[in-house]
């Protein structure tokens, strides 16, 4: 069963009126992707290529100028329960303790106040902030912000996770912990996940699947099957000794190393 | 995750700073204890000099009265005129006028932060109000409203309403637009937004508006009562003057500046008992 489906998907922004020498941006052009329920799919691609704008539009946030987006066969026409989004920034509100940031997804859709409380305390637990409950954002250190972040997202239950670079903000341990958290979660309850990233041994280390895109406007140019096994196991998968000719691999198709090469 | 050894390894948790912090916090209080000792000195100093001063300098007691003389101006003023009634006249203007100015300010910045067309319909007034001197309204006010308290009410509430509404109005405009994606992705009302996202966000913003608007509310007040009326330490004040009571100027003013300090304690208390969640303000934030 398709989870995510990209269909032919072009997102154009128009030039902002009045400011002189905008003329408007291809972002991405004729873009189609499947995502199979429980799959992980990681998306990598130059700075600027239109990946986050992909996510934007299957989280219902930005709307395609052509082609469409399904999620679970129904087309995107806006935010929907059926996917969530976790972004770099965390995004805890800082006037929320971390129980009320978790808490937010859920008070926003009115459930039950008990209920909520209850479920937000199986999360925190899950995701090792049970100390930190009744503590604020600006009181814990990034990663535990993270997991909070986290937390949050997976407590709206959703079919399919979106992650735009999720953990490129966090220093190189945590990012590790993390994505074995992460990865452990997805695995157990078979979700589906759509994963941006720069980091090309974490596209690796987490997903079934990785996609190459090009420089702006971005197309889909390369589909490379991970086959490594112990996806839930990320921090054992990124010791395996196919890591590190696949990353080769990506490298000479994202021209990384070239002379010509502009950041 | 299956245990929770490797999260233990990492340095993924809340630093503990349990010992420098002691060390820092001793400090702190010996470099506090030697500031609160110098205040006090500067204090008696400044109150010594008042005492001693003029006369010392050769300044005539209706230029400058000795500190003793206008104490005992004040307790004559107490006495005989009633000089606990103006104050608490004029405390409640103040009040009032601070309580509306806020909230109309509020609520007007709140609206024109969240539409475009009200702010820009309404911006060319608000800048031209913002920019004529408020208490220029004053003599108009008595002009309409008559000697009574109307007037330094309404002089307050469009003295306090513009920090309060400018403040309130960029700082709803400056909500961290990923902050709305957030609440849109788990497709929260307009209202939602608001009361979750925009106002707490705000709430600083509104809170220094505050700040700025009680010690203006007293300004407002005291000129409106300078103008007319015969009730209120603007009015005191006014009265002593015709007088030639010097004292008696003196008196009021420093009343009139006790309330406004109040004024300013009780919003920072305020602020502190909603902005909880905010990291510790650095102590003599008051004074700033």
């Amino acid at each position: 069963m398709l989870r995510l489906s990209f269909k032919d998907v072009s997102r154009f922004f128009p030039p902002v009126r009045g400011r002189t020498g905008s003329e408007g941006v291809l972002a991405v052009e004729d873009v189609s992707i499947d995502i199979e329920d429980g799959e992980v799919v990681a998306l990598i691609g130059p700075s600027g290529c239109g990946k986050s704008t992909l996510l934007n539009l299957a989280s219902g946030l930005d709307r395609p100028s052509r082609g469409e987006i399904f999620v679970d066969g129904e087309p995107v026409s806006g935010p929907n329960e059926h996917v969530a989004f976790m972004l770099q920034k965390d995004l805890l509100l800082p006037w929320r303790t971390i129980r009320k940031n978790v808490e937010f997804g859920q008070e926003i859709r009115r459930m039950d106040a008990a209920q909520r409380e209850e479920r937000a305390q199986k999360f925190l637990h899950r995701y090792h902030l049970d100390g930190f409950a009744n503590h604020y954002p600006h009181e814990l250190s990034g990663g535990m912000r993270q997991r909070a972040a986290l937390a949050r997202t997976m407590m709206m239950d959703p079919d399919v996770l979106l992650l735009d670079e999720p953990f490129s903000a966090l220093d190189a341990q945590t990012k590790m912990v993390l994505q074995q958290d992460l990865a452990q979660t997805v695995a157990e309850e078979k979700k589906t996940a759509f994963l941006i990233t720069h980091d090309l041994v974490e596209a690796l280390a987490l997903s079934d699947r990785v996609l190459v895109m090009s420089r702006r406007p971005g197309r889909i140019i390369e589909e490379i099957p991970v086959d490594i096994p112990g996806r839930d196991e990320p921090m054992k998968r990124r010791q395996h000794e196919k890591i590190g000719p696949m990353t080769a691999r990506l490298m000479s198709l994202l021209d990384i190393g070239k002379v010509e090469q502009t950041v | 995750m299956a245990d929770g050894a490797p999260l233990a390894a990492t340095p993924d948790r809340a630093p503990e700073r349990a010992p420098a912090e002691s060390v820092r916090q001793s400090l702190a209080t010996a470099v506090q204890r030697r500031e609160i000792w110098l205040s006090a000195l500067a204090l008696v100093a400044f109150l010594a000099g008042w005492e001693w001063g003029p006369p010392l300098l050769g300044i005539a007691p209706y230029n400058i009265p000795r500190l003793s003389a206008v104490f005992e101006e004040g307790i004559h003023m107490w006495v005989n005129g009633e000089l606990l009634r103006h104050t608490l006249i004029t405390c409640f203007e103040v009040i009032v006028g601070f309580g509306l100015g806020c909230l109309m300010g509020a609520v007007m910045g709140y609206a024109l932060g969240m539409s475009r067309l009200m702010e820009v319909v309404a911006s060319p007034y608000i800048l031209a109000l913002q920019i004529a001197p408020k208490v220029a309204f004053a003599p108009l006010f008595v002009m309409w409203f008559g000697y009574n308290i109307t007037p330094r009410i309404l002089t307050a509430i469009l003295i306090v309403f513009f920090p309060v509404l400018i403040n309130v109005l960029t700082s709803v405009r400056s909500v961290d637009p990923s902050m709305i994606d957030l609440a849109r992705l788990f497709k929260a009302t307009r209202a939602q937004i608001f009361w979750k996202i925009e106002f707490p966000w705000s709430l600083p913003a509104l809170f220094s508006g505050l700040r700025i608007g009680a010690t203006l509310a007293v300004i407002g007040v005291t000129v409106a009562e300078l103008v007319g009326g015969n009730v209120g330490l603007g009015a005191e004040l006014a009265k002593a003057e015709g007088g030639a009571n010097t004292a008696g100027v003196f008196v009021t003013i420093i009343l009139l500046t006790v309330i406004g300090i109040l004024a300013y304690v009780l919003v920072i208390l305020a602020e502190r008992a909603v902005l909880r969640y905010a990291p510790q303000r650095p102590a003599g934030e008051i004074a700033g």
